[in-house]
């Protein structure tokens, strides 16, 4: 067991939780853990996205084929992130940024093709009958009718992946490629040097919390019909 | 597949089992952190959770809680609250992973007594029982698969991120994958990687289908038929 030890020198007396001489010194060091954490998120939901909603379709359309994806997204998602990683590090090389971010994209999955499925199946049988009796395609009805529909379904997995994905890349310190996970692990190891901690937590925090509002803001210019209704 | 061979090597080595801190050791250090995290959990959850499903209060609450602690970096608690006055060691690692074991068992405890249909509420009420005997003989006995799917939910949750205490030294069978890193891959630590990723990844598929079994047993045939799923919460494992 590690036992804490003097703050680092040239901190001034204590080992402060919050400390603006820390920030200022480690600007750089802080931006980029925070550009290369917001990077990885961006790219893990994008890749996540561009996956998952065909994946979902496909589960739509083809009914055999929902109950097996549902199943295999849940015995997956039941598998530890850091278990997920150690299996694909090996592989996938110990030091880069691939190994985390494929498993982030795994999770993200998920998410995505679960709620991307509610939705879908959340749409009216009438609205569907109506739009077959319009003389839609299945494919014109996919992009025109039932897709939007689903918005609201597919946003809510993809606010819900983008907040547990900010989270999720600290785990990649283990691999050193965790973003704020680095700083916060290594204030850790750097003699529990609070600041460097808790100035990776706060980002992180913030980071989702930014990312959800700014998802939540994009829902309702992409949904305006849902606005105004009591939900 | 070598790296999975070597995994499947160093598995087949007794001594990497039988040895101080050795697969054995740190699978008995995991289970117990994990039960007293789910235990610590539990007692937080249940009561608050059960009490405002009672009421019919504070769902908004509960949610806002849920989606907040989905936000926070398991790694990063893991790292704060051994510097707070709750010390090092075990006390902090359980206190983290109870954390994030309190928002499935908190939302749907009270998702469960919500979902109690209120006729039958109102027709224990017109029989005359008191709210305290509304909760114990009516309400709780209905909301029974709820609060399983909780503690399931709840339960593969700290049991796959007590994996990360690892990163802290704070014990585990997460210690098998850092030592495994502390080696390096061209020192031949690849297969105790790959073999401490096996054993945190089944040991979590194990407890799921075990926990699962657990809630099909404690639901009442009556209420199986309505297919009632895992409800609630879903939290990421982080």
């Amino acid at each position: 067991m590690l036992t804490p030890v003097a703050a680092p020198a040239g901190d001034g007396p204590g080992n402060p939780w919050f400390s603006w001489r820390y920030v200022h010194e480690n600007a750089d060091t802080i931006g980029e853990a925070l550009r290369f954490h917001a990077g990885l998120t961006a790219q893990t939901v994008l890749l996540a996205l561009v996956v998952a909603v065909p994946l979902a379709v496909v589960a739509y359309w083809i009914k055999p084929l929902t109950a097996p994806i549902l199943a295999l997204s849940g015995i997956l998602y039941t598998i530890p992130s850091l278990a997920l990683l150690s299996l694909l590090a090996p592989l996938l090389g110990t030091t880069s940024t691939t190994s985390v971010l494929v498993a982030l994209v795994m999770y993200a999955l998920l998410v995505l093709v679960r709620n991307s499925l509610a939705g879908l199946t959340q749409v009216p049988p009438e609205v569907i009958d109506a739009a077959t009796g319009m003389g839609y395609s299945r494919s014109g009805r996919l992009l025109r009718v039932e897709l939007p529909l689903a918005l609201p379904g597919i946003l809510t997995g993809l606010r819900l992946a983008t907040v547990s994905t900010v989270a999720l890349v600290t785990v990649g310190s283990l691999i050193g490629q965790g973003g704020l996970g680095d700083l916060i692990l290594g204030g850790f190891r750097n003699n529990f040097y609070k600041a460097e901690i808790l100035t990776g937590t706060v980002l992180c925090v913030g980071l989702a919390l930014v990312l959800d509002l700014l998802l939540a803001g994009l829902g309702r210019l992409l949904t305006p019909w849902t606005r105004g209704r009591a939900t | 597949m070598s790296y999975l061979h070597e995994g499947i090597v160093w598995l087949n080595d007794p001594l990497n089992w039988s040895n101080p801190g050795g697969l054995l050791d740190r699978l008995t250090e995991h289970l117990l952190i994990s039960l007293w995290a789910v235990l610590l959990g539990c007692a937080v959850g249940w009561p608050v959770g059960i009490w405002l499903g009672h009421r019919g209060r504070g769902g908004g609450a509960v949610i806002t809680v849920a989606n907040l602690t989905l936000a926070i970096p398991t790694l990063a608690l893991l790292t704060i609250l051994p510097l707070t006055p709750l010390g090092f060691g075990k006390p902090p690692v359980v206190v983290a992973l109870a954390v994030f074991a309190v928002p499935p068992l908190l939302a749907n405890a009270y998702t469960g007594l919500r979902s109690v249909d209120p006729e039958t509420r109102e027709a224990a009420r017109g029989m005359g029982l008191s709210g305290g005997q509304l909760l114990r003989q009516v309400e709780l006995p209905l909301a029974v698969p709820y609060l399983a799917a909780g503690l399931r939910t709840a339960a593969v949750q700290v049991v796959a991120t007590a994996a990360l205490a690892a990163l802290v030294n704070g014990g585990g069978l997460g210690q098998i994958i850092s030592a495994g890193f502390g080696i390096g891959m061209s020192n031949g630590g690849g297969g105790q990687i790959v073999a401490g990723g096996l054993a945190v990844a089944l040991l979590a598929l194990l407890v799921e289908a075990l926990l699962a079994l657990v809630q099909r047993l404690v639901t009442p045939p009556a209420l199986r038929a309505r297919k009632r799923r895992r409800t609630g919460v879903t939290v990421t494992t982080g």
